[in-house]
């Protein structure tokens, strides 16, 4: 079979592995919707969220977006970073590197497994926020088209920088920890859990460094009114300078795997 | 043209940078179809010379060839033609036996069908049972089943049948015996001598890195080593032993009575612990 072929075999294989594991599914499918329920209850006495005149959002819609864009770094980069980590220390990397399978196949199968999983954790988080929270969800088309533009350019750069970020745990039992910190970092300083433009101007340009800041803002942009546009820096969404950032880090996200990318560490 | 070895490792060294030498100028050919056992107690160097082999370690000097090609560098085409079985397992996914098996067979242009592979190794009633609720020796068949699922020409067995029950050894032995006559060369490690000399046509013997000897499994240590020795209790109930080619004579000729006669001839583990005991 060739890379490809045997890529899209993968995703099949890992998949079926990922959904045996009923525990882990439960808990990484339910963060997003608990952090989702934990905000709408605890601001649900709180005035909404305005935009100018006569432009608000409740605290549900307000959190939906940034919690969708954490959804998708926590699936790549932090699950899947602790995944391979995990897979290097117990042998099974070590196993594959002594068979003819490609490196670029078993790439192939994990970003595909983050993008299933993904796509449907999103559509879980979105279906209750829509029925459990009544957040209203976008009816227009090129909204959507848009939200799926966000989650595709977010998954891939997500799956890559998860893929550099498995090399830097010296073993599995620790990469949760080394892992971790991180992306919790960047959900509090990309506009996550706390409003981005109320944070100070350094740490916002800090942040704009990271990919998590522009995928938020990315899927604000689809999730909430016009209006809100003003409550970004500059007071625009500049999705196109979201996607340049995005696009960069999935290049060098990529060039690292190839680089570091290896199969067991040699003479540890 | 004369055939090329399927192994050929000359002057093979790998120093740490601690300056420890875990592989210390060791030279062999397995020439093809051959079974070659490397014996030594733990910490010998076998698991290291194997994983350079096999491409996973780095050595530091020496040469090095697997079907005439260099190891350290790994590509898909060579991969596809040996097989390896590793000392430990890896963790073992959430996928059935028969799921892991169809998986891995994807991975080569030529390869065994899923139905032999269980067949071949008595996993058909576990089939469809997920590989992390097999059993220790379970799931080492499922290790030598992906070992040779690509018909390699070149298979390596790291201490393959550590922790096995006896019954569950002799299997393993069959199994491999198999994979044998279809002509596939074999480096095995162990460091139980039954099965070395069960299995293996050829053995080296290794101990902190260095070569010991190298032959057929039963001249190992030479001639000397396998001197037979008889015991036996004289009437006031004291054992003698006595080593001598000539045993026959030997007894003819004794004066006194003979109680509890043996004559023992060397196993492979006493001169291989004679050997490695030397040391």
């Amino acid at each position: 079979m060739n890379t490809t072929a045997i890529g899209a075999h993968r995703i099949g294989y890992e998949l079926r592995s990922y959904f045996r594991a009923p525990d882990a599914v439960f808990f990484t499918f339910l963060f997003p919707i608990v952090m989702l329920a934990l905000f709408s209850v605890a601001f649900s006495s709180a005035p909404n969220i305005q935009a100018g005149p006569n432009v608000s959002v409740d605290y549900a819609t307000y959190y939906l977006p940034g919690l969708v864009a954490t959804g998708i770094l926590l699936s790549g980069t932090q699950s899947l970073g602790v995944d391979i980590a995990g897979e290097r220390s117990d042998g099974t990397l070590k196993r594959l590197g002594g068979t003819p399978l490609p490196v670029v196949s078993y790439f192939i199968g994990k970003i595909g497994m983050v993008l299933v999983t993904t796509v449907v954790q999103t559509a879980l988080l979105l279906a209750i926020a829509s029925l459990v929270f009544g957040v209203d969800l976008p009816t227009d088309g090129g909204a959507w088209a848009h939200f799926a533009g966000v989650m595709l350019l977010g998954v891939a750069t997500s799956c890559v920088l998860g893929i550099a970020i498995s090399a830097l745990p010296r073993e599995g039992r620790r990469a949760t920890a080394t892992i971790a910190p991180i992306v919790l970092v960047l959900q509090f300083i990309s506009g996550v859990y706390l409003p981005f433009t109320q944070l100070p101007d350094w740490l916002q340009n800090v942040a704009s460094v990271f990919p998590l800041r522009w995928m938020a803002s990315g899927m604000r942009s689809v999730f909430l009114p016009d209006a809100f546009a003003s409550a970004e820096p500059g007071g625009a969404w500049h999705l196109g300078l979201g996607a340049l950032v995005l696009t960069a880090w999935l290049v060098l996200g990529a060039v690292a795997c190839l680089l570091t990318f290896r199969w067991n560490r040699k003479d540890a | 043209m004369p055939e090329t070895p399927a192994i050929e490792v000359h002057h093979l060294t790998k120093q740490y940078p601690t300056g420890k030498r875990a592989v210390d100028d060791v030279s062999f050919d397995i020439p093809r179809g051959e079974t070659f056992a490397l014996l030594g107690p733990n910490g010998a160097g076998k698991t290291t010379t194997v994983e350079i082999l096999e491409g996973y370690r780095t050595r530091t000097g020496g040469e090095v060839r697997v079907l005439g090609h260099d190891p350290a560098h790994t590509t898909r085409s060579h991969n596809a033609r040996i097989g390896i079985v590793l000392q430990t397992s890896a963790e073992s996914p959430n996928v059935t036996v028969a799921e892991q098996l169809r998986h891995f067979t994807t991975f080569y242009p030529t390869y065994r069908s899923v139905e032999e592979l269980l067949q071949k190794t008595g996993l058909e009633t576990q089939r469809n049972t997920r590989i992390s609720r097999l059993s220790g020796g379970q799931r080492r068949r499922v290790d030598v089943a992906l070992g040779i699922i690509g018909r390699p020409e070149v298979l390596f067995l790291d201490e393959p049948t550590t922790g096995f029950d006896p019954e569950a050894r002799r299997q393993f032995w069959d199994l491999i015996d198999e994979v044998k006559h279809e002509g596939t060369t074999i480096l095995l490690t162990t460091h139980y001598l039954d099965e070395a000399a069960h299995l293996a046509d050829r053995a080296a013997v290794i101990a902190d890195g260095k070569l010991l000897d190298i032959a057929p499994i039963d001249e190992i240590g030479g001639a000397e080593a396998r001197t037979p020795r008889i015991r036996w209790r004289d009437e006031a109930g004291n054992v003698h032993e006595e080593r001598t080619h000539q045993t026959t004579k030997r007894i003819r000729q004794s004066a006194d009575p003979m109680h509890d006669l043996e004559v023992i001839r060397p196993s492979l583990e006493d001169v291989y612990l004679g050997m490695v005991g030397q040391r």
